[in-house]
């Protein structure tokens, strides 16, 4: 990193004003990290667990039930849809739309909100059903 | 940052000329994300029970089987794709190439295990 010292910085995350887009912005990273490492390393072992024999999936099933696991899980649903809606609104912004402040703010505002309803609709449908 | 000349790109400062290339495969792994992954959380919830005996009734299916396979393909493509470069924003020197090496197993790793397990229970079933 070669940088002369004498030559200005450009503004950086220290001087902004927080803002719904930044937070949705590292979220999004947040979210995809979380869901590449924890989600993926559960889905492997649901699938392992499923394919070696009744006994084993038992044993996932009564960690992923035991409430830690349901932690993870209630988590782990979060974190998918917000990834998704975030997901898609850098679908919206890759177009080059949603750019304007109070339209950009809406959206990101609207990707955090989606992704709590949606959670919170996917639990009450596994409660609903007694899964 | 050298990217005209052919200096600056053997040291490696410029563009290596894959950055779109990149950039756009993440954006279709994403969108095979929306349909495979919605696909599979509608489907877990519209089981009977998250049972053995269900969930592996289910991937023996190879209406279910081949869809999970390419949903695992993708999710490890995406991720894959993704996590590089979080960790070419904030990871640096040896520890990049460490980090990056890293996610290359983790990838390969949890994507064959996964498949395996797949076709397992789509070819063999499993015993009860």
């Amino acid at each position: 990193m070669a940088r002369s010292s004498a030559r200005p910085l450009s503004p950086h995350l220290g001087i902004y004003k927080w803002g719904p887009h930044m937070a949705v912005s590292i979220l999004n990273r947040a979210m995809g990290v979380g869901l590449a490492t924890v989600g993926m390393a559960a889905l492997v072992w649901w699938l392992v667990a499923a394919a070696t024999g009744k006994e084993a999936y038992d044993l996932f099933m009564s960690w992923a039930s035991w409430w830690p696991g349901k932690v993870v899980a209630v988590a782990l649903t979060f974190t998918f849809f917000l990834h998704l809606c975030a997901g898609l609104r850098h679908f919206v912004l890759d177009l080059g739309a949603g750019f304007e402040l109070q339209t950009n703010r809406a959206w990101a505002w609207g990707t955090l909100i989606g992704a709590f309803v949606l959670t919170g609709l996917t639990w009450l449908l596994i409660i609903w059903k007694g899964l | 940052m050298g990217s005209g000349t052919g200096l600056g790109r053997v040291r490696g400062l410029g563009s290596a000329r894959s950055g779109s290339h990149h950039w756009w495969l993440q954006r279709v792994t994403a969108m095979g994300n929306v349909v495979l992954v919605l696909w599979f959380l509608f489907a877990l919830v519209r089981l009977p029970s998250l049972s053995h005996d269900a969930v592996s009734g289910w991937i023996h299916s190879p209406l279910n089987a081949v869809p999970l396979a390419l949903m695992i393909i993708n999710v490890c493509w995406h991720f894959r794709l993704g996590l590089q470069v979080v960790i070419e924003d904030y990871v640096h020197g040896g520890m990049r190439v460490l980090a990056l090496g890293l996610l290359h197993f983790w990838t390969f790793g949890t994507g064959g295990f996964a498949l395996y397990a797949i076709l397992k229970i789509a070819f063999a079933g499993t015993p009860a």
